[in-house]
């Protein structure tokens, strides 16, 4: 058993690039995700029985089938519906769509734990109803609910790896252009392991620091 | 270019076959193994819980396609030569005795302390305590969550098509191959999954309600 891991660092730029991939893919899933989620949970407050059911279908329909049949749906639906989109776009939009499912399910839960009296009382106020939801029962919900989002989100970031399966640009497909190359396969693979666990402490303790910039109210 | 007749069908469901048997060899292997993951994630000994701690971050750190690339080609290199049904069995199991070993522990230390004081006044020992009084309690509140990871696991069995293994998945990429018609092919592969998960899914949820009711 003899190891190389030196021609497998050889090729660092390409490793930190395809990291940067992996972390543009993340970060756009989870934008899209956070805004399928709250787009959801609206729909689903509204008093549309049609949209509500159409919600629950989504939801239940993502949430019970993998992301690898859903990545390669989505890549052969598109461009039979006359969409031509690169596989890094369809990624962000597949990713965008799991993460939304399980976005709106997390987000409904924290809008379900604020008090009635909360929307009462804006109706008292005379806010509208779209005006309530925003202002009155978003944020706090948002905050309920942040760690479940957070811990949902480095799921949505280790997913990312999975859209190599149809050749997006993050560092899996790099790993596996690398190992085509040098035949390293065991090193490449233990290599970005480390990298991927490495992103997923950094987002964690980018979303520490959100939580406490975005959802720390004065006390005083 | 040929059509979706019986064969292919019938190799869908040939790989739907290889699906059930990874989940439930990764499922059985996981709650044997997670259950030591959970009881050393709670023991007396800090150094023993923190190497539970880093198992556990490990496999909830990165992505389980690398965990089943690592196991995949890390096997051969400790000179251990498994088919690739076994290496993925072996990714599975140690991915769930992580994940499991994670909700029991947080099922564990959700029993109230009184439990445990009141098992000690009686002079139980420790064996005894977590046997019949702890885990008991502890798996019945874990349970929405073990049925909500047994999805999860099923969901990821899907990963081992990326090594090559023929399992529903890679089942339905071929045929989709064969026939040109990946939106019907994947449809069938979606709903196959979907009709597998989804009444556990609804088992688990209502098993959670069941269990906020009986707490109030």
């Amino acid at each position: 058993m003899t190891l190389d891991f030196g021609v497998v660092w050889a090729r660092w730029p390409e490793l930190l690039m395809g990291l940067g991939g992996t972390l543009f893919l993340a970060l756009s899933g989870m934008i899209l995700a956070l805004i399928i989620g709250v787009l959801g949970v609206a729909i689903r407050r509204s008093h549309s029985r049609v949209g509500s059911a159409l919600v629950i279908a989504f939801v239940e329909l993502i949430r019970n089938t993998p992301f690898l049949v859903q990545i390669f749906f989505i890549f052969f639906a598109l461009p039979l519906a006359g969409i031509r989109l690169n596989p890094t776009v369809t990624a962000i939009i597949a990713l965008g769509l799991n993460g939304g499912a399980y976005a709106i399910e997390i987000i409904r839960g924290g809008v379900e734990s604020i008090p009635k009296g909360q929307t009462e009382a804006g109706l008292a106020l005379g806010l509208k109803p779209g005006e309530i939801f925003r202002k009155i029962i978003l944020k706090p919900a948002l905050r309920a609910v942040f760690p479940s989002l957070a811990s949902q989100f480095i799921l949505l970031t280790l997913t990312t790896s999975i859209a190599t399966s149809i050749s997006a640009f993050e560092l899996t497909s790099v790993a596996q252009r690398i190992d085509g190359d040098t035949f390293r396969s065991f090193e490449v693979y233990f290599t970005i392991t480390a990298m991927y666990l490495a992103l997923s402490w950094f987002i964690m303790s980018l979303f520490a620091l959100i939580s406490r910039a975005a959802f720390t109210y004065p006390t005083r | 270019m040929s059509t979706i007749g019986t064969p292919e069908l019938l190799f869908l469901l040939r790989g739907l076959g290889w699906t059930l048997a990874l989940t439930a060899i990764g499922f059985v292997g996981g709650i044997a193994f997670g259950l030591v993951v959970a009881l050393v994630r709670v023991a007396r000994r800090r150094w023993l819980r923190t190497i539970a701690a880093a198992w556990i971050a490990i496999f909830q750190g990165t992505p389980l396609l690398m965990q089943l690339f690592v196991v995949y080609f890390g096997l051969p290199l400790l000179g251990v030569t498994v088919p690739a049904w076994g290496a993925v069995a072996i990714a599975l199991t140690a991915h769930a005795s992580a994940y499991l070993g994670e909700i029991w522990r947080g099922a564990i230390q959700a029993v109230p302390l009184g439990q445990t004081e009141a098992a000690h006044a009686l002079g139980i020992k420790y064996r005894s305590l977590m046997r019949d009084i702890v885990l008991p309690q502890a798996l019945r509140l874990s349970l929405p969550a073990t049925i909500g990871f047994l999805v999860q696991l099923l969901k990821g069995t899907s990963l081992a098509a990326i090594v090559g293994f023929i399992e529903l998945t890679r089942a339905g990429q071929i045929v989709s191959n064969q026939t040109f018609k990946p939106l019907i092919v994947f449809g069938i592969v979606g709903a196959l999954y979907f009709l597998l998960c989804w009444p556990l899914s609804l088992w688990g949820s209502r098993m959670e309600r069941r269990l906020a009711r009986d707490r109030r």
